[in-house]
Formats: structure tokens, C-alpha cells, sequence
């Protein structure tokens, strides 16, 4: 535990000592911001629960954006500064190592989602919002962070440099954000699969209306395991290259 | 201290270490000598845990590499050629975050960290930023990290690669001071370094380990003592029959010089091996008076042998 808080603790520093860690922060902010006017409050009047609805459909592209910047350094960073060796040769184990890479990244992306709840506190101004809508979008845009972060980190793992770890990254999220479309040009039993890996349609869309699903709960928690899992493994294996 | 047992390490076909075994003692430094490309960083990275050996075992005071890495990465420090650091960090922090990084407590580095800072000559720059040290400084802290945990062993990959004459001499300082509480293997392809900071050499070929020994000992797998100059006043016949007649003599050359007075006799002879003694021998029973025995090398002996072996003129002694 020790060993996983002293690798986070660093990564942290790493992160908000340079510039990245708040550029990052401050033009997904930005993009997040713009959405929401353009999208979400829009020219015409709607209900208040409709406008959280759209804020949450773009914050929820916005998280899985901003896990690419946050996540590809994690550990091609390391093997591109030759800074890994520092990590492979302290006596931690992969999963203290990956553990306090994403525990780190993750801090990130916290700060990140919970900047953005200035937003739906305007709509308090002249709406009415469900307190417990809130809590369900955020609690899933959490859960999609948390498996973003997990895809990043184990496209972060298996790349040698940060661009490669960028386009893994990428392909993986567009894969599993993007698999509602791909789903409806297969047949069962594949179909079913697919349609079960999507982020936003089969699993997201119901926390963006107020609803928690402990399905996609699990299976956001899954994916993030599952990543993590892949990246320790991918790590370890260094060894034997 | 280390037991390594017919080390082998494939990368894909490619055998980078064959079959390598060697022990080496508590408090020792040892080099590892061998040009680019003979297999002396993969041999490192086995026995600081980064790699797997393909076949053979390797045992780190009684830890097994394989079997127990984490234990091993405890008892090694690790500095490869180039310097790992975290340049935008300072000194003093980047040293406690490793040694804490390596099982030891915030107390425990704090309290070595006068010490070793003081060894590798960093007192003065433990405030510094990391990315703005010059080059000698970044090796220093790279050999600081190497020890700020007190490992049992510490492995430097070419650690003068890159230095100035006067850095190399700083350096050489700190490596010998490692060995007051650690046993230290340090690679290098510049032998004069290897010879004058190590007890022992291993010198490895294609992957090959191919001699092993002190210094002395490899030398004297060279020629030094078999050739020799002579420089003898007296007849020339009688030195041709003590030279032809003696089995020790493989080859001989003889030059004549007439001084005032006297005539010199010049000679190079090839012995057949460490004979010096028995030709004076006989040299003395003779009316010829032996004026000057040298020996006729004038390269490093070493490194005659090192070159040797590297051409694959000689197999493992």
C-alpha cells in the first residue's frame, strides 16, 4: 500500500508541477463550458431535468476525451525518459505499480468531473432539478472515468511512447463508446456482446436520466478492473522481452 | 554474494548471454568487461531483477532471482547507463522518494541521506533541480539512488560513459568507497577503468564468458612474461649456445653493437613461458655478463589479452 501511495503521490506531483495536469483540466473545462451553452441550454426553452440530460450526454463525452491526455503518459512517459527502470527495479508489485498510476490519474479525473458542477448548479437558478438526478449522472460519469482511466492506462502499458498510448487509447474508447453503431450491423449472438460493450447507449444513457443501474455499475467497475488486470500483466511480462 | 549458474538470455534467437556462471564474493568490486554488445547489460538487468534468464539461476545472498524478485530488488541498486531521474525534482526529495520507492522508511532514508549525499559528492547541489545538473552530477545522482536504500549489491552500467577525464577520477573515488558496505559489479568496454577501480574481471564475448580473474592473473595469460630484451657484454657464439640450447627458449633475435672497448650483445627473446628466472640462470654460469633483462612488452598486457579474447584466439582458462 505503501509502495502504490508513493508511486501516486508522485505521478500527482508530476501532473501538477508542469503545466499539463492543469492545460488538460482547464480546455476540457472549456470545451465541457461551450458544450453545455451551445447544447445543452440552447436558444429554445426546455425543462430543467432535459438540460441535465444534455449536460450530462456532453460531459460524459468530455470525461472519456479528457482520459487520453491524462492517462497516455502514465507509463510510456516512463519508458520513453528511460524512468522505468526506477519502477522496476523497487521491490513493488505490478498491481502496487499500476495501482498507483491509476489511483492518481483517477485524482484527475475527479477534479475534473467535479469542476464541472457549477454547470448544473445554474440550472438551480431558474429551474428545478432532482437532487437525486444529479447524484446519478455524476455518480455514472464517475463510473466512466473510472473505466476510461482503466482503458488509458492499459493503452498506456502496452505503448512504448506517449502518441503510440494516445492511439491505442483512442481506438479502444472509440471501440467501446462506439459499439451501439457496430452493433446494429451484426447478427445475434455477436450483436448482443457488442450492444453489451457500449458505454453510452446500453449503459451510460440511464445515469444521464437519473437512473443508477447497479448492471452498469458492475460492468463499468469490469472494464476498469479488467484494464487494470491487462496492464499489470502487460508490465510483468516485461521481464520477458 | 552472487551465484550465477549457466545464465543463458535469448532475445527471440538472438543468444545474448550463453551459459554464463560466476560467483561473486561479499564486499567485492568486480568488473564486467566486454565491448558493445557482448551481453554485460543483460547480464546486469538479470541480476537487478528487470530480465528473466531464458535458462539458469541466479542467487543474490541466497535470494533467487526468479523465484523471489522483490526480495532481490531489496538487497540490489540499480544504476543503468543512462541515469533514470525524474528531472523536475530535486536532489534531496528524488533520493528520499527512492529510497522510500525501495522498503525503507521516511526516518531510515532521512538518516542516510547526509551520508550518502556526502559520498557521491552531493551536499552542495541536494537543493538543485535535477534537469539543470550537468551531466557528472546527474551520473552522481544516479549512483545516489543506486544507494540511498544501503543495498547488499550495487550494479553500475558503464558508469563513467560520458564523463571528463576529472569526472571519471571523481567517480572512480565513489565506486571504490561502495565498497566499505556493499559488493559492486560495474560494466565497462574501457579497460584502463576496469583495471584500475575493480579487485576482479569478468570478461564476456558474444555473450560468452570467456575469463575470469584478477587483473594480475589475466595479464599473466598475456605475453609479458615471455618476452623479454636482453642487452649482454661478451661472445656471440657463447650466447647463441646458451640460447639455442635452452628448451625454454621458443625464439630468439640478436642484434650486435660495438661499444668503446666492448661488444654488446642486443637480444629479443620469446620464452616459453615465465622462464626469466632459469635464463638468468644460465646465463650467469656462463662468462657473459648480463647487463640489462626487461621486458619487451610495450602495450598493456591487459589489454593484449583482452583483445585476445575477444577475437576468440582464447576459450574460458
Amino acid at each position: 500500500m505503501r509502495g502504490m501511495i508513493l508511486v501516486a503521490r508522485r505521478e500527482l506531483a508530476a501532473y501538477f508541477n508542469s503545466y499539463w495536469g492543469w492545460v488538460v483540466i482547464a480546455v476540457i473545462l472549456l470545451i465541457d463550458g461551450l458544450l453545455f451553452n451551445a447544447v445543452a441550454m440552447g436558444d429554445k426553452p426546455k425543462y430543467s431535468s432535459e438540460v441535465i440530460e444534455q449536460f450530462f450526454w456532453v460531459s460524459f463525452g468530455c470525461t472519456v476525451i479528457a482520459s487520453l491526455p491524462v492517462t497516455m503518459r502514465l507509463f510510456a512517459e516512463e519508458k520513453q525518459t528511460g524512468t522505468m527502470v526506477l519502477l522496476d527495479s523497487a521491490p513493488l508489485s505490478r498491481w502496487q505499480l499500476v495501482g498507483g498510476k491509476y489511483a492518481s490519474a483517477m485524482l484527475v479525473m475527479a477534479v475534473l468531473v467535479l469542476s464541472t458542477l457549477y454547470m448544473p448548479a445554474l440550472v438551480f437558478v431558474n429551474g428545478k432539478v432532482s437532487y437525486g438526478h444529479i447524484f446519478a449522472g455524476y455518480l455514472g460519469l464517475m463510473l466512466v472515468a473510472a473505466a476510461a482511466t482503466g482503458v488509458g492506462t492499459l493503452g498506456s502499458a502496452i505503448a512504448r511512447n506517449q502518441i503510440v498510448a494516445f492511439i491505442i487509447s483512442a481506438l479502444l474508447l472509440a471501440f467501446l463508446v462506439l459499439a451501439w453503431l457496430l452493433a446494429k450491423v451484426t447478427d445475434p449472438p455477436l450483436q448482443d456482446v457488442i450492444s453489451y460493450l457500449s458505454f453510452y447507449d446500453r449503459h451510460f444513457r440511464g445515469f444521464g436520466e437519473g437512473k443508477v443501474s447497479s448492471e452498469s455499475v458492475v460492468f463499468f467497475l469490469s472494464v476498469a478492473f479488467v484494464s487494470l488486470l491487462g496492464s499489470s500483466r502487460f508490465l510483468a511480462a516485461r521481464r520477458w522481452q | 554474494m552472487i551465484e550465477a549458474t549457466g545464465l543463458t538470455r535469448y532475445y527471440g534467437d538472438f543468444p545474448a548471454l550463453q551459459d554464463a556462471s560466476f560467483t561473486i564474493a561479499d564486499r567485492e568490486i568486480v568488473g564486467l568487461l566486454g565491448l558493445n554488445g557482448a551481453g554485460k547489460s543483460t547480464a546486469m538487468k538479470i541480476l537487478a531483477g528487470l530480465l528473466l534468464p531464458s535458462a539458469g539461476t541466479v542467487k543474490v545472498g541466497g535470494v533467487d532471482a526468479v523465484l523471489d524478485p522483490d526480495a532481490l530488488r531489496r538487497k540490489i541498486g540499480f544504476l543503468p547507463e543512462e541515469p533514470p531521474l525524474y528531472r523536475e525534482m530535486r536532489v534531496r526529495e528524488f533520493l528520499q522518494w527512492c529510497g522510500e520507492l525501495k522498503g525503507r522508511t521516511r526516518k531510515q532514508v532521512a538518516d542516510a541521506m547526509p551520508t550518502v549525499l556526502q559520498t557521491c559528492d552531493l551536499t552542495h547541489v541536494a537543493e538543485r533541480v535535477i534537469g539543470e545538473l550537468s551531466h557528472g552530477y546527474k551520473k552522481r545522482v544516479g549512483i545516489a539512488q543506486a544507494i540511498i536504500h544501503r543495498p547488499e549489491v550495487v550494479i553500475l552500467d558503464e558508469p563513467i560513459s560520458g564523463l571528463d577525464p576529472q569526472q571519471i577520477v571523481e567517480m572512480r573515488k565513489v565506486v571504490r568507497s561502495l565498497k566499505e558496505f556493499a559488493t559492486v559489479l560495474i560494466s565497462s568496454h574501457i579497460l584502463s577503468e576496469i583495471e584500475q577501480t575493480c579487485d576482479r574481471i569478468l570478461v564476456i564475448h558474444k555473450g560468452k564468458l570467456v575469463a575470469e580473474g584478477s587483473d594480475e592473473e589475466l595479464s599473466a595469460r598475456g605475453e609479458r612474461d615471455r618476452n623479454v630484451a636482453l642487452m649482454v657484454r661478451g661472445g656471440e657464439a657463447e650466447l647463441r649456445a646458451v640460447l639455442d640450447q635452452a628448451s625454454f627458449v621458443e625464439r630468439y633475435e640478436l642484434a650486435v653493437r660495438d661499444g668503446e672497448g666492448h661488444r654488446e650483445l642486443a637480444a629479443k627473446v620469446v620464452l616459453t613461458g615465465d622462464h626469466r628466472k632459469a635464463l638468468v640462470n644460465a646465463l650467469v654460469q656462463t662468462d657473459l655478463e648480463l647487463r640489462e633483462l626487461t621486458a619487451a612488452s610495450a602495450t598493456s598486457d591487459l589489454e593484449r589479452v583482452f583483445l585476445k579474447l575477444t577475437s576468440g584466439e582464447e576459450a574460458k582458462a
